[in-house]
C-alpha cells in the first residue's frame, strides 16, 4: 500500500554540479582575529560527491576553516566559490539556503526537544506557509507539515532512530545525540554537510555505527560530504581527500595514502621545532 | 463458517478465503515511517500473489526449501504463504544465530532460496555460501547498503515483487496458474521445518504439516475463543514454532491482524499504541515489564505511592478471585473498581495490555508472585505447555481454572499419558511429521502409533492439571516403586531463602535423603539479629538452631510434599546440612550454577551412605579448591537429621524415620 522509498532515491537535491566537478573551491583564504593569524592563505577545492577530510593538530584551524566555508566567519582575504558563486562574506543563513549544513563539535541540540522536534527544526528554513497559517494549523500549513514530516521520519528510518523518536535529546546518550544532529544537517537536505569532529567521545562501536551513516550518506544520498575528524583510522577509511592543516597554513594535500607518507605531516603530528 | 474451513487445509487457500470473507478488514500492520501503514485481506492477498509470482519466475518450484531470516516484518510474514503456495517449504531461521549454525541448517535442509531483511543477513549467507552448494538465490528486503552488491545470486523483494505485478498484467494466465498452485496444495503436505535450538547436539529439523499447524490453529482458536476482531504485535522470532502459530497460523485461520514492530527496541512503545488483545510472552517480558513499573513507583511522589500500595494490596487479596468468577462481598467489589479506575487501569494502559483478553506466558515456570500480580490487576494471563513436534499445543489453562504452578488441562484434540517412568507423552492432530533426514531421532521421539515422548516428567494433580516436574532423564523411582523427581524436592526445598542449594538422592533406595546448603546471606543476617557469632559458612551451617530452623523447612516442604499423591513417597526422611557451599569451583555446580548431581553423589558418596545406614553423625575430609588455585583440606563431623514425615506410611522404615 506504501511502498517503501528506495533509499537510493533519496538523492541530495541537484545543485546543477555533475558529479565529480569542483562543488566548493576556497581560494587563498586568510583569517585573523586581531594579531592572532588562524588561517593563512589557504586553498584546496571539494568535488561533488567525495568525502573530503580536514585535519591538523590541535589549533591548526580547521574549525574556522569550517567556519568560513559556512559563513559563520568572514574572511579577510580570499574568497570562496560554492556551485558557481564567488562570494567573501556571507550570512550562516544564507549559506544554509545555498545548500551547507553542518554539525557542531560541541552538540548543538535543543535540549528540551524530542529528537523529532530537533530535526523538524532542519525542515524550518524550508517552511513557506506564513506564520498565520502556522498559527491556524490548517490548509496549507497543515499539508507542509506533513510533507515535511515524512522527510523526517525518512532521515529517522535512516538513521535507526525510531525509538528516541519522542525523546527529548538532552536524556540521550552523547552517541546518539551527534546521530540527532546529523539528522537535523540531514533534514536540511544540503548538497555539502559539514561535520565538525562527528566521532569525537565516542567509543569504537559508535565510531564504526556513525561511520557506517557517513559512509551511507555520501553513496545513497549523494552528499557530498567535508568532514573534520582526529581518529586518524576514521579519516584514512572515510575519506577520499584530505588536506593537512597546521598553524593556519596547509601543509599537504592529497589521497589518504599520500598524506600519511607526507614528511610534512608526520612532523606536525610528531613534532619538529618550528 | 465452520463448514467453510473444514474445506480449507493450506494457509494459501485462507488467505484466498480471507480476502473474500474479510474484504475490506486490516490482515497485517506496519509501523514504518512512524505511522501504522495497514494491509487489507485483499491486499495481502495481492502481495503474497505478486511476490510468489516472481519466485515463480527464478525458478521456485514445488518442494523447494527457501530459508526464511530476519525480523518480524510483513514481507517476511508474506514470504511464508507466498512460498507454500507454490508448494515450497519455508524454513525460518533464527536471525541471531552465528554463522556456523547458520551454515549447518541451511545445508541439513538443502535451501535453495533464502529470503532475508537486509544486509547484515546477506552477508551472512554470502560469507556461508561455498558450505551451503544447494543455495542458489538470496532475496533482500531492505536495499540499504546494497547497492553496490553485484552478486548475480542477489534479487531485492521489490524487484521480485514488481516483476510478479507485472507478469499478473500482462499474461492472463499467470493469475489463473497460480490459483492452480495453491489448489494443488494439500493438508498432508510438508508446510514448515522448523530447526529447535536443542540444548545438545546438533539441531533438529521438526517437519510440520499444513493440517498440523490449520488444525492445531483452530483448535486454539476455539479454545480462547479468537476472531477476527483480536489484534496481536508480533515480536518474537519467527523461527519459533509459537510465532508462528500466533503470528501467522492463527491470524490466518482466525482472520485477526497482526501487527509488526517498528523495530526490536520499539516494541514496548508499539505494544502500547496497539494494545493486543491476545498476547503472549516469556515469563521474563513479564518480569522486566514488571521491573519498569516498580523502578518508577519508586520514583513516584508520596500519595501517588501510597495510593499504589493501598489499591496493589487490595488486588493481592481480591483480584485473583475475581478473575476466576469466585463470589466477593459488594464491599470489595467497589474498592476494586476504585482501584481500576485509579491504579489497575491506569497501570495496564502503561504496559500495553489495557485491551487484553487472552494472555499467555509458557517456555520456562514463571515466578507465582510474578504471575499472581498481573493476573491481580485483571489480565487474564494463563500458562500452556507445549513444543514444536506438537504444534505447540499439549496443555493450557482453561478461563477461570488458573493455577501458578500447573500448565494446565490437556488442550483440545490432544490425548495425554503418563508413562511409567513419570514422561509425560501426547498425541494429537498437531504431532509433527518427524525430524528431517534424522529416522533415528523421529523413532527415539515418535512411538508407531503416534504418541511422542516429552522429556518431561510430570503428574497430573486432583483438578486434572499437569505439573511438570523435571526432566524425564533425571526422575528416578524409589526402591518401594514410587516415583522420585529429585529437581521437584529440591525446589520445593530451596522455596525456602534460608535454603540456598539442595541436593536430592533417593533412586533405587528406600526413601529420599538430601544434602542442604544453608544461604549465608539469609541465615547469617537472622544469626546478627539473634546475637549469634560464626566465624564461618561451616560453623553457623553446623549451629543447633541452624539445624532446628532448617528442620522446620524440611518438615514444611514434607508436609507440602505430602498434599500431593504422586510426590508424597519423595517426602525427605533424613538430610544433614553440608559442612561447605557447594561450589563451582570444585565442580559441584555448573558456571551457570546447576548442581551436578552425579560428581557430588560420588564425592559425598561416604555422606550418602550414612545418610541411609541410620547413623546420627559422620565424620569427613573434603578436599576444596581455592579461588586462587590452592587446594585445602575441611574436616568436619556432619550430623544427620531425621526429618517428620506426613501422610500413610509408604514404607516400614517410617518408624525409624520417625
Amino acid at each position: 500500500m506504501n511502498p517503501r522509498p528506495d533509499p537510493a532515491q533519496l538523492a541530495a537535491p541537484d545543485d546543477g554540479i555533475a558529479a565529480g566537478q569542483v562543488l566548493l573551491e576556497v581560494k587563498n583564504v586568510s583569517l585573523a582575529f586581531g594579531g592572532v593569524k588562524a588561517i593563512t592563505d589557504v586553498s584546496f577545492d571539494v568535488v561533488k560527491g567525495e568525502i573530503r577530510a580536514i585535519i591538523g593538530p590541535n589549533g591548526a584551524g580547521k574549525t574556522s576553516m569550517l567556519n568560513v566555508i559556512n559563513g559563520f566567519y568572514t574572511p579577510q582575504q580570499g574568497t570562496i566559490v560554492f556551485r558557481g558563486r564567488q562570494r567573501r562574506a556571507m550570512k550562516p543563513h544564507e549559506a544554509v539556503g545555498q545548500g551547507i549544513a553542518r554539525t557542531f563539535q560541541n552538540v548543538a541540540l535543543f535540549k528540551g526537544m524530542s529528537t523529532l522536534d530537533n530535526i523538524m527544526a532542519g525542515r524550518s528554513v524550508m517552511m513557506k506557509a506564513g506564520i498565520g497559517w502556522q498559527l491556524l494549523w490548517h490548509g496549507r500549513a497543515l499539508a507542509e507539515e506533513i510533507a515535511h514530516r515524512q522527510t523526517v521520519e525518512e532521515i529517522i528510518d535512516f538513521l535507526e532512530i525510531q525509538h528516541i523518536r519522542h525523546t527529548p535529546v538532552g536524556k540521550l546518550p552523547y552517541g546518539l545525540q551527534k546521530r540527532v544532529e546529523l539528522g537535523r544537517a540531514l533534514a536540511m537536505e544540503p548538497s555539502l554537510l559539514l561535520l565538525d569532529e562527528p566521532m569525537a567521545g565516542m567509543n569504537l562501536e559508535e565510531k564504526e555505527d556513525m561511520s557506517r551513516f557517513i559512509i551511507d550518506v555520501n553513496q545513497q544520498r549523494g552528499t557530498t560530504i567535508a568532514l573534520i575528524e582526529h581518529d586518524m583510522g576514521v579519516v584514512m577509511d572515510l575519506s577520499d581527500r584530505v588536506v593537512v592543516l597546521d598553524y593556519g597554513k596547509k601543509i599537504a594535500d592529497g589521497t589518504p595514502d599520500e598524506v600519511k607518507n607526507d614528511q610534512a605531516v608526520i612532523d606536525a603530528y610528531l613534532g619538529v621545532p618550528h | 463458517m465452520a463448514q467453510q474451513s473444514a474445506s480449507r487445509d493450506t494457509f494459501a487457500k485462507y488467505l484466498l478465503l480471507n480476502a473474500e470473507r474479510f474484504r475490506g478488514r486490516p490482515a497485517m500492520r506496519h509501523k514504518d515511517y512512524g505511522i501504522w501503514q495497514s494491509w487489507t485481506w485483499e491486499e495481502q492477498r495481492d502481495e503474497v500473489r505478486a511476490f510468489a509470482l516472481g519466485l515463480r519466475g527464478l525458478g521456485l518450484g514445488r518442494g523447494d526449501k527457501v530459508a526464511i531470516v530476519g525480523s518480524n516484518r510483513p514481507r517476511l510474514y508474506w514470504s511464508f504463504a507466498a512460498v507454500q503456495s507454490l508448494g515450497g517449504v519455508p524454513v525460518p531461521v533464527y536471525a541471531d544465530s552465528v554463522a556456523e549454525e547458520m551454515a549447518y541448517v541451511l545445508n541439513h535442509a538443502e535451501v535453495r532460496f533464502a529470503v532475508v531483511e537486509d544486509q547484515e543477513q546477506v552477508d551472512k549467507l554470502l560469507s556461508i555460501g561455498a558450505e551451503v552448494p544447494s543455495l542458489s538465490t538470496i532475496v533482500y528486503d531492505e536495499k540499504r547498503g546494497l547497492r553496490d552488491y553485484d552478486e548475480a545470486q542477489l534479487h531485492a523483494y521489490e524487484d521480485l515483487r514488481a516483476a510478479g505485478m507485472a507478469r499478473l498484467a500482462d499474461d492472463p494466465q499467470a493469475g489463473a496458474a497460480w490459483l492452480e498452485s495453491v489448489e494443488a496444495g494439500r493438508g498432508a503436505d510438508l508446510g514448515i521445518m522448523l530447526y529447535t535450538s536443542g540444548t545438545t547436539g546438533r539441531p533438529k529439523g521438526v517437519m510440520l504439516s499444513n493440517d498440523n499447524l490449520v488444525k492445531s490453529a483452530l483448535n486454539g482458536n476455539a479454545f480462547d475463543k479468537l476472531g477476527p476482531d483480536e489484534n496481536t504485535i508480533a515480536y518474537l522470532p519467527l523461527a519459533w514454532v509459537g510465532d508462528h502459530l500466533f503470528s501467522y497460523a492463527q491470524s490466518y485461520t482466525a482472520g485477526f491482524c497482526v501487527s509488526c514492530p517498528e523495530s526490536a527496541e520499539t516494541v514496548n512503545e508499539d505494544r502500547r499504541e496497539i494494545a493486543p488483545t491476545y498476547f503472549f510472552a516469556p515469563p521474563r517480558v513479564f518480569e522486566s515489564m514488571l521491573t519498569t513499573i516498580m523502578v518508577r513507583m519508586e520514583d513516584a511522589g508520596r500519595v501517588k505511592k501510597a495510593m499504589f500500595d493501598h489499591f496493589l494490596a487490595h488486588a493481592r487479596r481480591v483480584g485473583e478471585p475475581l478473575l476466576n468468577g469466585e463470589r466477593i462481598g459488594l464491599w470489595d467489589r467497589i474498592v476494586y473498581a476504585l482501584g481500576e479506575f485509579l491504579v489497575y487501569g491506569p497501570l495496564k494502559n502503561r504496559v500495553g495490555l489495557s485491551r487484553l483478553r487472552v494472555g499467555y506466558t509458557a517456555g520456562e515456570a514463571i515466578g507465582p508472585e510474578l504471575f499472581s500480580f498481573y493476573r491481580s490487576i485483571g489480565l487474564n494471563l494463563k500458562q500452556l505447555y507445549g513444543q514444536t513436534e506438537a504444534t505447540v499445543y499439549i496443555t493450557q489453562q482453561p478461563d477461570g481454572h488458573i493455577r501458578a504452578d500447573t500448565v494446565g488441562l490437556p488442550s483440545p484434540e490432544v490425548e495425554i499419558r503418563i508413562a511409567d517412568n513419570g514422561e509425560v507423552l501426547y498425541r494429537s492432530p498437531g504431532v509433527f511429521m518427524g525430524y528431517y533426514k534424522n529416522d533415528e531421532a523421529t523413532a527415539s521421539t515418535k512411538t508407531a502409533d503416534g504418541w511422542v515422548h516429552t522429556g518431561d516428567a510430570g503428574f497430573f494433580d486432583e483438578d486434572g492439571q499437569l505439573k511438570i516436574i523435571d526432566r524425564a532423564k533425571d526422575v528416578g523411582k524409589l526402591s518401594t516403586g514410587a516415583l522420585f523427581a529429585p529437581k521437584y524436592v529440591e525446589n520445593a526445598l530451596k522455596f525456602f531463602p534460608d535454603i540456598k542449594e539442595a541436593v536430592a538422592f533417593g533412586h533405587g533406595r528406600d526413601f529420599c535423603a538430601a544434602f542442604v546448603n544453608i544461604d549465608l546471606q539469609a541465615v547469617g543476617n537472622w544469626a546478627e539479629r539473634n546475637n549469634i557469632a560464626y566465624a564461618s559458612y561451616q560453623e553457623l551451617a553446623g549451629h543447633p538452631r541452624v539445624r532446628e530452623i532448617i528442620a522446620g523447612h524440611v518438615r514444611e516442604t514434607n508436609r507440602r510434599l505430602a498434599a500431593e499423591p504422586m510426590m508424597a513417597g519423595s517426602q525427605v526422611r533424613r538430610f544433614l546440612i553440608l559442612h561447605k557451599e557447594l561450589d563451582a569451583d570444585d565442580g559441584e555446580l555448573t558456571r551457570t550454577q546447576k548442581v551436578r548431581r552425579s560428581y557430588i553423589a560420588e564425592r559425598y558418596g561416604e555422606l550418602i551412605e550414612a545418610l541411609y545406614d541410620g547413623s546420627t553423625e559422620k565424620y569427613v575430609e573434603t578436599q576444596v579448591t581455592y579461588e586462587d588455585g590452592r587446594k585445602g583440606m575441611i574436616r568436619a563431623t556432619v550430623e544427620i537429621i531425621d526429618a517428620e514425615t506426613f501422610g500413610e506410611p509408604a514404607e516400614p522404615i517410617r518408624e525409624a524415620a520417625e
